[in-house]
């Protein structure tokens, strides 16, 4: 479990995040949703300690995070898996090399193991026999996977997504969003995820959080998403005029 | 120690036996129909290179290659998102990324710089004795002539102190990088300027202190 207690954030006299409240379950998809500039990417990074927050305190279980020191910090964060928006995988390393690279600095397994180990996280996410390839070599969507599976190699107790499907094909984003969903429950992990993909929201959206102008301004789930009159989220979530005319058929009203 | 090392060998030595070249033929012509004899201009050569054409030339030559290079590659994987990875990982960045490279220049580039100055010697030999400025024999007596151990000593410790220099700077301007390949850019250049300008000051300072 991850709590966000009080948080705010400022850069200079911008202040980016006012008084974020909430807890992320573990074992479930826990979406941080809003439009561009509403402070998501800030609250995700914040919470995995690469910005301080201005106030407030994230709680890891019982643990307040930012009065760590960094040793202890950084025994955190090996238990904490991230998926970068753009991946963030290292353009020197193989496929295999990037999935071993945690390994390699927080493991004393011997080769033969850590080789099992990679494979297991390929065969996971479906990218069997790739392990020679560079990531320049693989498309977006496989890059993608690369990332997650690098993210569970160390079987991390929190998993944090940033964007996972920006950039993907709707059918590639599905494959995502369900991958995700499911190592969530297979490994009971707490996982965050920030996007503003509504066929995320709708088909993975155990608990979700949205943000507005650095606010939360609203949390349910995705049934409620359909029922719940909260002007912010109805303007969010329904900004195309096909969806809204997909939640008037669906809900008979108008 | 690849990159900073071997990849830089050929520049260093380019410049070397011009820099060797010009100043064999220049104090050839300053000196020449003086009362001073040939043979010090090997003397010259020598000194000159050993204790300020090799350290210094070598080295802002590099806070221009191994400089902007690294300063680029760092900076491009703060950009990419690399080094939160990293951190988010639990690895301690600056060590891991800093550490090496600071490392790899101590002991590669005091070695081109011993190179440089070889191979500038060399360059003073090859521009004057076969053109007829002076015999190999004065040249030879001129580069044996009052050798001062110390000389070499002075040379080793600019060097490893431009080393330093230019890889902390360039480090520093790659991991502090903000967003955008404009800042990018203007990382590497700050890391070559910056790097530049410290290492002069820094050459001053050394022979100021070391031959008080």
């Amino acid at each position: 479990m991850i709590r966000a207690d009080g948080i705010y954030k400022s850069f200079d006299e911008n202040e980016v995040l006012k008084d974020i409240n909430m807890v992320f379950e573990p074992g479930k998809t826990n979406l941080i949703i809003g439009r561009s500039g509403a402070g998501k990417t800030v609250l995700l990074k914040l919470l995995v300690g690469l910005f301080q927050p201005t106030d407030g305190k994230v709680w890891y279980d019982d643990i307040d995070f930012f009065s760590l020191d960094k040793k202890q910090m950084r025994e955190i964060r090996m238990q904490v898996g991230m998926l970068f928006q753009g991946s963030a995988l290292f353009d020197s390393m193989t496929v295999e090399e990037n999935i071993r690279f945690p390994l390699d600095m927080f493991t004393n397994n011997t080769v033969a193991e850590k080789k099992k180990r990679v494979n297991d996280c390929l065969a996971r996410v479906d990218l069997d026999g790739t392990n020679n390839q560079y990531p320049s070599e693989i498309s977006g969507g496989m890059q993608k996977r690369v990332g997650i599976a690098r993210a569970i190699v160390l079987n991390p107790k929190y998993l944090f997504c940033d964007e996972p499907n920006s950039g993907l094909d709707p059918k590639t984003s599905i494959l995502i969003d369900q991958l995700i969903s499911s190592i969530t429950e297979e490994y009971n992990i707490t996982t965050v995820i920030n996007t503003h993909d509504m066929n995320s929201v709708m088909e993975i959206g155990e608990k979700i959080a949205l943000l507005h102008m650095g606010k939360l301004v609203w949390i349910g789930n995705k049934e409620e998403v359909m029922e719940n009159d909260n002007e912010f989220l109805q303007a969010f979530v329904f900004a195309s005029p096909f969806l809204q005319r997909l939640r008037e058929e669906a809900t008979g009203s108008k | 120690m690849d990159d900073i090392g071997i990849g830089s060998l050929v520049i260093v030595c380019l410049i070397a036996i011009f820099i060797g070249a010009v100043t064999a033929v220049q104090f050839s012509y300053q000196l020449g129909g003086q009362l001073i004899p040939r043979y010090y201009i090997g003397y010259i050569v020598r000194d000159m290179t050993i204790i300020e054409l090799a350290p210094t030339f070598t080295c802002l030559v590099l806070a221009g290659k191994v400089g902007s290079n690294i300063a680029s590659e760092i900076g491009g994987m703060r950009q990419k998102e690399h080094i939160d990875a990293m951190e988010i990982m639990g690895v301690n960045t600056a060590a891991f990324l800093i550490l090496p490279r600071l490392i790899a220049a101590m002991v590669v580039i005091p070695m081109l710089v011993c190179i440089a100055a070889f191979v500038s010697i060399g360059g003073a030999y090859l521009a004057s004795v076969p053109t007829g400025l002076f015999s190999a024999a004065e040249f030879i007596k001129g580069l044996r002539y009052t050798f001062e151990p110390y000389n070499v000593t002075m040379m080793l410790i600019k060097a490893f102190v431009f080393a330093f220099i230019l890889t902390t700077v360039a480090c520093y301007q790659g991991y502090y990088v903000q967003r955008g390949s404009i800042e990018l850019g203007k990382a590497s250049t700050n890391a070559v300027v910056f790097g530049d300008v410290l290492i002069l000051i820094a050459d001053y300072l050394i022979a100021v202190v070391l031959t008080s």
